[in-house]
Formats: structure tokens, sequence, C-alpha cells
């Protein structure tokens, strides 16, 4: 069937490129006038769509699976852009299909912000999802934690073939109980590394006020973390371990390694490709974090770590996974919309793990928040400035000869960025 | 147990012992931060703090010198329901003393009258406080500044769809200069009733305002030792926090 609307679309990318306009607005422009035209195209494709969403880590998983699937042999199809809500999905569609509105992939492996799922997969069931995580996030958009977890199930139900499921995480593992037709598969901790993944219910837990509990009992998982080191992870699945060298950095992001190592298994095993392990594993040891989740950039000769930080679990997650010991700190804290502007967050975060070493330069829009936050846990400043340019200068002059590592919200990273291409040769390392 | 002057433990001008309601429930936007505030600004002030957890089965401690108390989910709210009936006569009494208490949001509004949700569903509160509160459609979420005759400009962040009216037994904490506050139509923030005050704002609220910190510390202080010596804190983080806060869009 000829679609007309596609190469109006095409059309209006072009020109939109011309004006220097966003990349979600010809993807506006093809909803508007063809609804039909991302279903019919990513629903016929062999392996159908994989959607994966999430509070923390998305970006990073997606590009995972991708490359996973990739060293399968499959084509993919993703939303690279970080668009990703509807229309996003929509635009990067345009850019790959053909003039009759066909698209050369396998399979399509979409990122999708919760609230923005929940319209995609009510147009477009997957065949596959992978829910991450619930936490607290920008709860300013969504209003609560829980309604995100319903978010969550909401994509679960539309699920037409599998559901990969967070076990370690309560509220997307109860998830399953509300599945009727779909396969669940989870990815897993081992039991030693769960202490380092607080979930919110115990966010504020003292001792002697355990969090509810799980669940009764916990499911096999298909893919278990055991272990993680200095650039290494073991794996558990299929009755072995396997350890594989890793790139990626902070514990997190290796947990997610389990994740998207679940989901495609589950997209290879049934398919015309079939998951081999070995090549799974050799990819999966040269995925590279995705732009600014603990990226590491090399400034006066020495490595500069960007973490980002956009919620309270994701700045203890940080914090943890990239210990303070010997190297310079800053941080940067902005408070626009893409970051979410409330900040009562900083205030669930403990920072006594930079008590030793304190924190040398504070920015961003909100750094006297910031800093009254580190006050209050008793940790040195070195300096505050709300400019980041300024603040970036001095914190790379005054730590001259050092590793320096910045923890910064979303714009504040993208400042920074801008920022470093100016005053040095940023050289992407790993 | 502590008379008036100092406490034996190092110098200390004494102990004073703050309550936390339904941390594992009731804890959500950063309210810890309230509980933290007072931790540290006791010590500033030459105290020594005691931070009690009370939740959902604790035996609810002797002795109370503050309470404070956060938001929390609407789960959250049915979890602590019924202990916090089985505890309204206790907290009564003690508000009617005059002791001081910190609420924000969820339990701001469980402190009043009730809260009747969409559906008509009714959530008793333990009436404390003089107020009753109606769920909406509406969020009601950002920044917000109040002007207030006690404590001058309080700033905070505000994310609610209750709306909170006030009855003739409280006054309003202050008036809203930006954003919403008890509710979308009379301008009006919180609930001032003998030493509780009660909120909408997160944020948290006490770190940037730390005029309604001390004004709660000295009331304890008052109330146990009969006099206030207050410390040297530095607040100067929190004046240009204050100052930034402001200036930034709802
Ligand atoms: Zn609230």
């Amino acid at each position: 069937m000829f679609s007309f609307s596609v190469p109006l679309g095409k059309l209006v990318r072009r020109a939109s490129r011309l004006r220097g306009g966003g990349s979600a607005f010809p993807g506006l422009v093809v909803e508007k006038i063809d609804p039909g035209f991302m279903r019919r195209t990513l629903t016929t494709l062999p392996h159908g769509v994989a959607v994966v969403s999430g509070t923390n880590g998305k970006t990073t998983t997606t590009k995972m699976v991708v490359e996973l699937l990739e060293s399968q042999g499959l084509k993919v199809f993703t939303n690279r852009t970080g668009s990703n809500f509807t229309r996003g999905v929509a635009a990067a569609l345009l850019g790959e299909v053909d003039w009759r509105g066909r698209l050369d992939a396998d399979v399509a492996v979409l990122e999708l912000d919760e609230a923005h799922a929940v319209h995609f997969v009510n147009s477009v069931p997957p065949r596959y999802c992978l829910l991450l995580n619930v936490l607290r996030d920008q709860l300013d958009r969504f209003g609560e934690i829980d309604k995100t977890a319903q978010l969550l199930q909401h994509i679960a139900a539309k699920t037409t073939g599998t559901v990969v499921l967070n076990r370690e995480d309560p509220r997307v593992a109860r998830i399953a109980a509300t599945l009727t037709g779909q396969e669940v598969k989870y990815f897993g901790l081992d039991d030693s590394l769960l202490g380092t993944f607080p979930n919110d219910d115990d966010m504020r837990a003292a001792p002697g006020s355990p969090a509810p509990a799980a669940l009764p009992e916990k499911p096999a998982a298909d893919v278990v973390l055991r272990k993680v080191g200095a650039d290494s992870a073991e794996f558990e699945y299929d009755g072995g371990t396997v350890t594989t060298g890793m790139k990626l950095r902070g514990v997190y992001n290796i947990f997610n390694a389990a994740a998207a190592l679940t989901l495609a298994r589950s997209i290879c095993g049934g398919g015309a490709a079939t998951a081999d392990h070995a090549t799974l594993l050799e990819a999966l040891s040269k995925v590279e974090p995705a732009f600014g989740r603990g990226e590491s950039l090399t400034v006066d000769g020495q490595p500069l770590d960007l973490v980002l930080v956009k919620n309270p679990s994701g700045f203890r997650l940080g914090l943890k996974s990239f210990p303070a010991g010997g190297y310079a700190t800053m941080i940067a804290i902005n408070d626009n919309y893409a970051d979410g502007r409330d900040m009562s967050w900083l205030w669930d975060v403990e920072f006594d793990s930079l008590r030793a070493g304190g924190v040398d330069q504070v920015t961003g829009s909100r750094a006297y928040d910031m800093a009254l936050r580190l006050q209050y846990d008793d940790v040195r400043i070195g300096a505050v400035d709300t400019e980041i340019a300024p603040a970036l200068a001095a914190f790379i002059r005054e730590a001259q000869g050092k590793p320096k590592r910045v923890f910064c919200t979303y714009t504040a990273m993208l400042g920074i960025r801008r920022e470093l291409s100016k005053i040095t040769t940023v050289e992407v390392v790993s | 147990m502590s008379q008036a002057g100092v406490d034996p433990v190092n110098g200390s001008k004494g102990t004073i012992r703050v309550v936390q309601l339904y941390p594992r429930d009731m804890n959500i936007y950063g309210d810890w931060g309230n509980a933290l505030v007072l931790q540290q600004r006791l010590r500033w002030h030459g105290y020594t703090p005691e931070l009690l957890e009370y939740n959902v089965g604790d035996p609810f401690p002797d002795t109370v010198d503050i309470i404070v108390g956060g938001g929390g989910q609407d789960s959250g709210q049915l979890v602590i329901q019924d202990d916090l009936q089985a505890r309204a006569a206790t907290l009564k009494d003690l508000a009617e003393d005059g002791a001081p208490m910190l609420v924000i949001c969820g339990l701001y509004q469980l402190f009043g009258h009730f809260f009747k949700t969409r559906t008509g569903a009714v959530i008793p509160g333990i009436g404390v406080l003089d107020v009753e509160t109606h769920g909406t459609d509406e969020r009601l979420i950002g920044n917000v500044k109040v002007s207030t005759p006690e404590f001058g400009e309080v700033l905070g962040y505000e994310n609610h769809s209750g709306q909170t009216r006030l009855g003739s037994g409280v006054r309003p904490l202050g008036s809203v200069a930006k954003g919403t506050g008890n509710n979308s139509s009379d301008g009006h923030e919180g609930a001032r009733y003998r030493n509780v005050v009660a909120s909408y704002l997160h944020g948290s609220l006490l770190p940037k305002n730390p005029a309604i910190a001390d004004f709660l510390i000295r009331t304890a202080a008052e109330r146990k030792f009969g006099t206030f010596e207050p410390g040297h804190p530095d607040d100067r983080f929190a004046e240009l926090a204050r100052e930034h806060a402001a200036r930034r869009p709802r």
C-alpha cells in the first residue's frame, strides 16, 4: 500500500534540517497526517519492536542491546538521536525508511521515557519490553513513584511476547503477577551486590526498619550479575558463569548489562539468528558508555570523568561506583526543565563519602543549594560559582596533575562539554 | 530529667529529642532534609540532638521535644492511617501543650480533619489542625515563594493535588507571592496553630528557611530548659541559596 505521508515527511525532515529545526518536528507532521505510519512500519519487522524503559540507565542499556544484536548479525533500527518519545521515534524512522515507507531492519530497539512509552505502546504494541527500574526521577513530571510503576505495567501489558523485568526492584518485579499471556524473564543480582543497589524503599530505612519485602520468593533469573571487578564482570546464565572484560564503568551500568543480555538472548533465541555466547560477550566487552554516562575524557593528560546524576538513586550509585579517593571533585547542578526544577532530591543523597577529600568546585544554577547540602553533611567546599565556564576553568587549573571527576545534571553536562571543547582538546578515551 | 542549664555531656546546653514521624512511608521529595537540618542546627546552637524515627507499630517515645513529618504517596498515607489514628490523642495533647512540630504535605493533610479523595472516599485525619483537604485532578507543581509575618520570605517547592482549606482555628503560614500553596483560590500557603508549622513546601523546607528551623529549636529549648541560648550557625550558603532560588522560574 502506497503511503502519501512518507515522502511528505521526508521532505519536511529535509526542510527542518536546513532550518536547523528540532529532530522531532517532522515526526510530528507525519503523526498528524498518517497516524498509522509507525505501526505499519515497525510491526512488520521480522523480530518486531523491543521497548526499553525505566527511570535510570535507558540510554546505555539500549546502546548495549543494539550492539549485542548487531553482533548476532541483526540489522537494528534504534532512536539514536536521544529523542526518546513517540514523535522522536517517528522522526528517526523517517530518516531510515525508503520512499515507499519500508524499513530495512530486522528489529527495532527503542528507548522510551516512561510517560511517552505508554502512548507509544498503545499505537505500536511491542513484541518485547525491558523494564529497568522505578526510582525517584523528576517526580515533578509524574507526580508519584507508584504512578511510574503503573506506566511500566501498562507497557508490559501491551507487550505481545516477552517481558524482561528487574528481579531486584520490587515495583518492577511485581509487574509479573499482573501479566497473563506474556512470557516473563528476569535479570538479577547476586545477593552480595544487593547492598550497592538501594531501591527507593530503603532509601531512608534506618537499621531496624526494614524495607517492604521484595517478592516472597525470588524467581530464577535468565542472567545474574555475580561479581564486578575493576574492568570486568562475572555473569551467570545457562547454569554456568562467565567472566568478561568491561569498558563500561559504574556498577549500575554493569547491572544493566545483565538486562541487555537477557533481552538480546530473548530476541535472538527464537528467531533466525541464534545467540552465540562468545560473540555476545565479546560485543558486551566492547560497549562504550553512552554520551555523558560515565564518560572519561582526557584533559591536560589526566582523566576527567563525567558522571551524569539526575535523581537521588543515580547520585548515590554514582558516588558509590566512582570512589572519591585521589580525585579532584566538582559538582554541577542545574534546575532547567530537563534536569527537573525540584531541588528536594539533593536531600535524599548522602555525601559523607566526599567528606575526606571535599568538593573543589560547585557550580550550576543551583550551585548554592548544592553547597548548602554539602555544608549540612560537613563536606568541605573549595569554591562556589553558579557560572559553569569560570568554575570549570578554575577546577581544571587548580586540580592540575590530578584525575578529575564531575558529577553533573543533564543540562550542566551539556554546558561542561561545550566548555571543555573550547579550553582544551576533548579526546574521548573510553 | 534535664534541668535548665548544662547537660553533663561535654558542655552541651542539653539534649533535644527530635522525633521523625513515619520516615519509612512518609518521606518523599527530600523531607528527610528537615530532620537533618534540625540535627545539625541543634549542634551548631550548642545542644545535643537525638533523632528518633517513629514508624508504624513502634512504641511511641515517652519524651518528645520536636516532631517532624513529611509527605508521602497515596499508598504511604494508607499504610500509616490506622497507626496515626491510634496516636491521635498523644499528638493532639503534645500540640495543645505547645510542642514544636513541622508537618509537610501528606502529614499536613492528615493532621487536619480529613482528606476527601476525588472519588469521594474520606481518609480521616487526626484533627490537630482545623483544616480539611479535597483531592483534585489538578497537580500543583513548582517553585513557591511565600510572604510570612513570622519567618519573612519562605521558599520551597510544592507538588500536591490535594487542596486544603483553613478553618477559623488556624491561621495561614503566609500568602503566596509565587506558586499556588494551599489551594488554587485563596492565595494562602500552610497553616499555623500554637507551635505547629504546617506547609506544602518541600525543597527541603528547613535548609533554605533556617528561621523556621530555629523557631522549632528555640521553642523546644525554652519548653525544656526555660531558656534558649542561640549559637552562631554560618548561614551564608543558605542566604545565597535563597537569593538564587527566589529568582528561578516557577
Ligand atoms: Zn508534596
